[in-house]
């Protein structure tokens, strides 16, 4: 189904099953330890045993020796497997360092070996007795030392690496109200609480790899591409995903040492990274230096907007693109964006929830509310004087819809900003200096290709096969809604199998695009279904009726499952799209509010209440969308108040590589969060007339956190993350 | 209910943990390398012999299970690796999740902070042992109700976490949070919030937990 023009009426608006706030129809699989995640097929694998994956020591060097002959001779071991007995390994299309080094080592805890034993100590234990030798070579660790060397990046997902529009110099140097500043923000990490886990099984030359992945197909290609195998001898199951975030959108070192293990060993091979080599091992978010200029009239328009922002990454890797909501959020008719990417030896950095517009607002939206400041205005009024209805930089071109001011506006009702004093500083509850925050959110929607297959068996079951994944999002949920709706049947009359590329290939999970493009997918399969049952019938498929489980038209009702016969009907379709997304802009918008408590004494920082409220679209299922919104503000607490990969500038690592080391928020840490969504339908979007939401949560958090820090105690921070100690030494004196 | 300091019940407070006696025994668990060093030789040959399996039995969710194994094997890969009940997730193996919370009688528990040998005679529910897709357990349902969770992944550890934190509520222990340390501790937000913050959720679902383990502590209580 060819998605093209703008949708008009279609089954899905009758809203009997789609837009209900559906209890998770995977609930009480997840809720009784019964949903099984990658690392514990024991049915299907009765006889894995285990592998250890050893990270490199260093960060940049050579492997000069490994010595495994100890580890081989100890108890259980089956194999070792390493680069060099490892055969000819290619590289994925997504990855930018090997998962497998050596004896080049790329980063630190790169993958230099698997040892599998029969059982998990075994393996454990041997490779305490891998000996390595390293060759040492100089680093680069330090962004900051570096930026200056940073070049254009090659235009990627994030756009080009320079935009202007208008003359940004010039209207800058003549703006009567100016505004200069440079922020940072920190290496982030995923810190999902499923580790990457594979289970990797051969049976002659094709591979089954059961693991936690977001992006079926591209990680079959990678795999393949890594082994050097036709991708049709590669299966991936991934019907569970503890967690992602974008840290497993890709092939990483797990799935392919346990396809290697299991191909050196003759069996199959779970392998899980342990803890503490997560965070080096894989991706993280890198960190950014950002300047962002403004010049505005006296009266508060934006003449002028320039946000620059340096990264670093791994040769050949990518920018952080934290500029890509700047060209798209304010008015203004003079502007600049610039992205420089460094080449720095840490970890390779990737995709993290809202790459770009995470960190991007972090900065941007601090420093709207300083330039606010300046004028004298309310940051709330400031952000809706430089509202837009078009793309700032081709006015020919609108927003499919735009309705960030109505998110302001009823926050702002919702939140209680009208009783706010304008001052920082001037409001105490007790020990507890207290102020308000707010920022806009910003991120694209995106369309991409996505599949499904439909069944309908004779007792009337629709089941839905897609390799769509559901990393806590709700997929399994929306797409039993989608079918229901869509064939005339209660949500119980649906059976959802998600995450095995033997299914048609779906957009997949990341980008917040899952949500709106895999059931779009859905609904194409299901139309193409429905047709098959009238075709069936000898009904008008144009105006037969699917409701209760039957189908009826020209006087005629027939039950689905009869419909169906004993063979059953099978449908597949994809939904693909045309250039609506071109002709216009599809974004979702939104805006938090935050009031924090600083205590007078130590700085320490408590959230009291967030609210967020977003216009993205149609809802598919408010109480799985409000739970993504949530859970992304919680993200974004951590971003404002705690989350930082402490670099070893010498030794070329993040330090903090676990759980512990790593503080994310806790229970403690969040308060109660309150979630409102705009009754809102996008016709532009896709059939669904829905956008993502999962990763607007997150945008502009951590500045609504800043703000209202700064509003409580007049201190302003451009440093992420906020801890005590950077404003200890800028509280008001204490009583 | 049990009184918690009943002896019987105290198997939980056991005095060596699992990071202690691993010390004690060889440094086989230092799993991170020093940057630029090669690795140390192990001091004692232990791990060149094969260790010999110890065996243990417990009693996990109302069945005696027998079980021969390596003395190094955690609770929690003894319920996940050999009794197949992988309901109970590992998300550190370090003890700084939580998402491997059981009870060992009454009380919570990391599972992957005890060896599996010193559970011996212990009685172990996990998250199987509370209830059924079929028939769920008053807090699996709340969680169901509230969308108390996202990806799944810390669910089994929050609900585990959060039966046992009732009791220890009802059994008027105070926590970090509790302002009068002789009045009985009371189910509010805060004292909830405090209490299950040994289990960490990525996902965000916090709020909704909280909604969750309040609908449920308020009806028990
Ligand atoms: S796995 Fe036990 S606390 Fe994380
Ligand atoms: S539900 Fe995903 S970590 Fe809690």
């Amino acid at each position: 189904m060819k998605f093209d023009t703008p949708a008009t009426t279609n089954p899905i608006d009758q809203l009997k099953v789609i837009g209900k706030p559906t209890d998770r129809i995977d609930g009480p699989h997840k809720t009784t330890g019964t949903a099984r995640y990658a690392y514990e097929h024991h049915e299907e694998v009765p006889n894995a045993v285990y592998g250890h994956v050893i990270g490199a020591a260093i960060a940049k060097g050579r492997i000069a020796s490994i010595d495994l002959s100890a580890a081989k001779a100890a108890p259980g071991v089956l194999g070792i497997v390493t680069a060099e007995n490892a055969g000819k390994l290619g590289k994925g299309e997504f990855n930018t360092a090997k998962l497998l080094g050596g004896p080049a080592i790329d980063h630190y805890h790169q993958a230099i070996a698997l040892v599998v034993a029969q059982t998990f100590e075994q393996a454990v234990a041997a490779a305490q007795l891998v000996r390595v030798k390293y060759e040492r070579s100089e680093g680069k660790f330090d962004l900051a030392a570096v930026k200056d060397t940073g070049v254009k990046p090659k235009p990627g997902l994030g756009g080009a690496s320079d935009t202007a529009v208008g003359d940004f110099a010039g209207a800058f140097a003549a703006a009567p109200m100016q505004f200069d500043a440079t922020y940072t923000t920190p290496d982030q990490s995923h810190a999902m609480i499923e580790p990457h886990a594979s289970i990797a099984k051969w049976e002659g030359d094709k591979l089954t790899v059961w693991t936690s992945n977001q992006m079926i197909a591209w990680s079959v290609g990678d795999l393949a591409k890594t082994l050097g195998i036709p991708k049709e001898n590669v299966r991936l199951i991934s019907p569970y995903i503890g967690g992602g975030f974008g840290g497993k959108l890709f092939l990483r070192a797990d799935a392919l040492l346990a396809a290697l293990g299991a191909r050196a060993v003759r069996r199959p091979v779970k392998v899980a990274l342990h803890r503490p080599l997560v965070t080096n091992n894989t991706t993280h978010r890198p960190a950014t230096i950002q300047r962002i200029r403004f010049g505005a009239t006296k009266d508060g328009k934006l003449t002028a907007i320039g946000h620059e922002s340096w990264s670093g990454d791994l040769p050949e890797g990518a920018p952080e693109t934290a500029v890509g909501q700047t060209r798209l959020l304010y008015a203004g008719a003079n502007r600049m964006t610039a992205m420089r990417l460094a080449v720095l030896d840490l970890p390779e950095g990737n995709a993290m929830r809202a790459p770009g517009e995470a960190p991007g607002l972090m900065a941007l939206e601090i420093a709207m509310d300083e330039m606010a400041e300046k004028l004298g205005l309310d940051p709330i009024k400031f952000r809706i004087l430089n509202d837009t209805q078009v793309d700032p930089e081709k006015p020919e071109r609108p927003f499919s819809q735009r309705n960030l001011t109505e998110c302001l506006r009823t926050g702002a009702e919702k939140f209680g900003w009208k009783q706010r004093n304008p001052k920082p500083a001037q409001t105490r509850d007790g020990r507890w200096m207290i102020g308000t925050g707010v920022a806009a959110a910003f991120r694209n929607s995106l369309s991409m290709k996505s599949a499904a297959r439909v069944r309908l068996d004779n007792r009337g079951m629709v089941t839905v096969e897609t390799d769509m994944t559901d990393i806590g999002t709700g997929s399994y949920t929306i797409i039993a809604q989608t079918a229901a709706e869509m064939m005339g049947v209660p949500l119980a009359q649906v059976v959802v199998k998600l995450g095995d590329s033997q299914f048609p290939v779906s957009c997949g999970s990341g980008g917040q695009w899952g949500a709106h493009n895999s059931t779009g997918g859905v609904f194409a399969a299901c139309t193409k279904l429905r047709e098959a049952v009238a075709k069936k019938l000898g009904l008008d498929a144009k105006t037969a009726v699917f409701a209760d489980g039957h189908v009826s038209a020209g006087g005629r009702s027939v039950p689905l499952g009869q419909a169906a016969g004993p063979a059953g009907l099978v449908a597949e379709d994809a939904i693909e799209y045309g250039d609506l997304d071109k002709k216009s802009q599809l974004s979702t918008f939104g805006a938090h509010f935050v009031e924090v408590g600083v205590n007078a004494a130590t700085g320490e920082t408590r959230i009291r209440r967030m609210l967020a409220v977003c216009a993205a679209g149609r809802i598919l299922n408010p109480k799985s969308a409000r739970s993504q919104v949530i859970g992304a503000m919680t993200m974004g607490a951590g971003a404002a108040l705690m989350e930082e990969l402490a670099v070893d500038k010498r030794a070329g690592f993040f330090v903090n590589h676990d759980l512990a080391g790593y503080e994310v928020p806790v229970h403690a840490d969040i308060p109660h969060q309150e979630v409102i969504f705009l009754d809102e339908t996008d016709p532009m979007s896709s059939p669904m007339k829905a956008k993502g939401v999962g990763e607007l949560g997150i945008c502009g958090v951590a500045a609504a956190v800043a703000n209202a820090i700064y509003h409580a105690t007049g201190a302003r921070v451009r440093d992420y993350p906020i801890t005590l100690d950077k404003l200890l030494g800028h509280l008001p004196p204490v009583a | 209910m049990k009184n918690l300091h009943e002896p019987d019940q105290m198997r939980g407070d056991f005095e060596l943990t699992r990071r202690e006696f691993i010390v004690a025994g060889t440094a086989a668990v230092a799993l991170t390398a020093l940057p630029g060093v090669g690795r140390a030789q192990p001091a004692a040959t232990t791990s060149q012999s094969a260790l010999p399996l110890t065996k243990v039995s417990f009693n996990v969710n109302g069945k005696l299970r027998e079980l021969e194994l390596d003395s190094r094997t955690t609770l929690l890969d003894a319920l996940r690796e050999h009794l197949h009940l992988t309901g109970t997730k590992k998300g550190c193996d370090h003890g700084q999740c939580g998402a491997c919370t059981v009870h060992i009688g009454e009380r919570r528990m990391n599972s992957c902070l005890t060896l599996a040998v010193m559970q011996q005679g212990a009685s172990v529910t996990t998250i199987e042992g509370l209830g059924t897709p079929e028939n769920l357990h008053p807090m699996q349902a709340a969680f169901v109700k509230h969308d108390g969770y996202q990806c799944g992944y810390c669910t089994s550890g929050q609900i585990c976490s959060a039966v046992a934190m009732l009791r220890e509520i009802k059994a008027g222990i105070p926590c970090h949070v509790t302002s009068d340390l002789t009045a009985r501790p009371q189910l509010t937000a805060a004292e909830i919030r405090e209490r299950m913050s040994g289990n960490l959720c990525r996902c965000g679902a916090y709020a909704n937990i909280v909604d969750a383990i309040t609908e449920v502590g308020g009806k028990s209580a």
